[in-house]
């Protein structure tokens, strides 16, 4: 059975080459941060809780210390790049997009046919470790095709990987707090709070509290998956379905959404706020954050005016 | 109740705030709400070893940056400019607007590893945004081409969460419908995911509104 464990070795091994080439190009806290991280990979699973500790922390303090620079190995000019792309013409989509169809007609065709049966995947992880298959058949596809020099598809993409630098791992780092915020109790505190804020008797400011709190929780957890078990458990469930009656599918569904709502104005989501600032090389590390107020303010109002009418207006 | 573990929030906050490195901003944080909750140092650093490490699936996506960066080095960015300049009447607010409605539909089909930040955004759509706001507006200046870059990455981001939720078998809604059944709620995930679709259209309506009112703020040249 292929396992996670199996893409962990795969990305241990792109993150090794992208140490030693950092090393070669005399970027010593480059390749001391991307060789901890291919570490992580390739034993986290057998080392203890503490030593990955001290791992993340040594990580952290590579990155805290301004270790990351930015690298610029040997490519192409814009010329010579428009040059490529009317000789190549619209081929060159093909390979991007063998992997994103990799993962998804391989999750459909594995999920829907006797093929599950096998048992080939992990389950629940076929998704991920097809993405893993396809960017192995995307590579080898643009590397036959294209011929390029032999180190040029680890060195550009660690001209990728190097502008996007330590944000690469917040992700990682946010769900690790996550876990340390739960530990801690840090939602049933918050839901302590938010449970005693609520006026009595009022269905529409409830509304508010619950939609404005799975908001607010998910700015500072980032995610809100961490969000809605504490705010269905402080008002969702015991208020607006137990006492005001309402209808429990709304609640659950818009409630969540309203978290997305959230989750589009938190650096704390860098996955989707920060990285791409950085991918994108854009001078503001909130630039996409601040495109987004605009449109997750007015949907969050949509949201506590779909909560109040479709759950209790139309419902009773 | 010890209210003291909040004091990690606030840290959080202050550190982002005051531009300190992210990363020793979270981990300052993990830190002080763990000893602060009464947890000691080695179980902290433990909790958050083994968090880590739980987590790496999170990372694995870069190894497609190879896949991405070798076609940039072949022209990938340029070929996508190229197809936006050969269509007519192709505008920034049109061809966002299509990516919007293409990232919900397919993100509500269970498709929703088409697109993504490195895969799609920074390679494709953000060079055939900008290529289509330069046929529009002429050479941008480098405040405006940031907004269309960022407006970009913010459709792909608007786009997904609020198509993948019509979608019922997605983790969210497999959340929702645990912690339901927790409490004595048992709903299947068909009806919550009926749900997602009113703020979807809204979504659709504001976040379509927000992409054409830039591109004519752009021509105006006061975006």
């Amino acid at each position: 059975m292929i396992t996670y464990e199996w893409l962990y070795i795969l990305a241990g091994a792109f993150f090794a080459i992208w140490s030693l080439l950092s090393l070669r190009d005399l970027k010593y806290g480059n390749a001391a941060f991307w060789g901890l991280l291919s570490a992580s990979f390739f034993f986290g699973s057998h080392l203890s809780d503490f030593a990955n500790g001290v791992l993340v922390l040594a990580l952290v303090g590579i990155a805290g210390v301004g270790g990351l620079r930015r690298s610029d190995p040997e490519t192409t000019n814009v010329e010579q790049r428009s040059e490529y792309a009317g000789r190549l013409g619209n081929r060159l989509f093909i390979p991007a997009l063998i992997v994103p169809l990799t993962a998804v007609a391989g999750t459909l065709l594995y999920n829907y046919t006797p093929l599950s049966e096998t048992g080939l995947f992990e389950p629940r992880r076929e998704t991920l470790i097809l993405f893993g298959v396809g960017v192995i058949v995307a590579l080898i596809v643009a590397i036959l095709w294209l011929r390029p020099p032999l180190l040029a598809p680890a060195e550009e993409g660690r001209r990728l990987l190097d502008s996007i630098g330590w944000a690469a791992i917040l992700p990682q780092m946010l769900a690790a707090l996550g876990a340390v915020f739960a530990l801690a109790g840090v939602g049933e505190i918050i839901g302590g709070v938010a449970g005693q804020v609520i006026p009595e008797g009022n269905v529409l400011l409830t509304v508010i509290v619950f939609a404005l709190g799975m908001a607010l929780f998910t700015i500072i957890m980032g995610n809100a998956f961490a969000a809605f078990p504490v705010m269905a458990a402080a008002i969702g469930i015991p208020l607006l379905i137990e006492t005001y009656d309402g209808n429990p599918a709304v609640i659950g569904a818009v409630g969540m959404l309203a978290g997305f709502c959230g989750t589009l104005l938190t650096p704390m989501a860098a996955n989707f706020n920060i990285v791409p600032a950085a991918l994108l090389e854009l001078k503001d590390q909130n630039a996409v954050i601040r495109q987004q107020v605009g449109t997750a303010v007015p949907l969050l109002i949509c949201n506590i005016a779909i909560i109040y009418i479709a759950g209790f207006l139309l419902w009773n | 109740m010890n209210y003291w573990p909040l004091l990690g929030i606030a840290l959080v906050v202050i550190g982002f705030a005051l531009r300190f490195n992210p990363l020793l901003v979270v981990v300052a944080a993990a830190l002080a709400t763990g000893l602060l909750a009464g947890l000691d140092l080695v179980a902290v650093i433990e909790a958050l070893g083994q968090a880590f490490n739980d987590n790496r699936y999170i990372s694995v996506t870069w190894i497609i940056l190879p896949v991405i960066g070798l076609l940039e080095r072949y022209g990938l960015q340029q070929r996508a400019r190229g197809v936006i300049e050969s269509v007519r009447g192709a505008t920034m607010g049109k061809l966002l607007t299509i990516y919007l409605l293409f990232r919900q539909l397919t993100a509500a089909l269970g498709m929703k590893d088409i697109g993504g930040h490195p895969q799609a955004v920074r390679p494709l759509v953000a060079p055939m945004a900008e290529a289509a706001a330069e046929k529009s507006h002429g050479t941008l200046a480098d405040e405006h081409r940031e907004k269309v870059l960022a407006m970009s990455a913010a459709t792909d981001n608007v786009g997904l969460f609020f198509g993948e939720d019509i979608f019922f078998a997605i983790a969210s809604i497999l959340l929702i419908q645990g912690v339901f059944e927790s409490y004595g709620y048992p709903l299947t995930p068909l009806q919550l995911s009926v749900w997602a679709i009113p703020t979807a259209i809204c979504a659709f309506i504001i976040h379509s509104w927000r992409i054409r009112s830039l591109d004519r703020k752009l021509g105006k040249g006061r975006a």
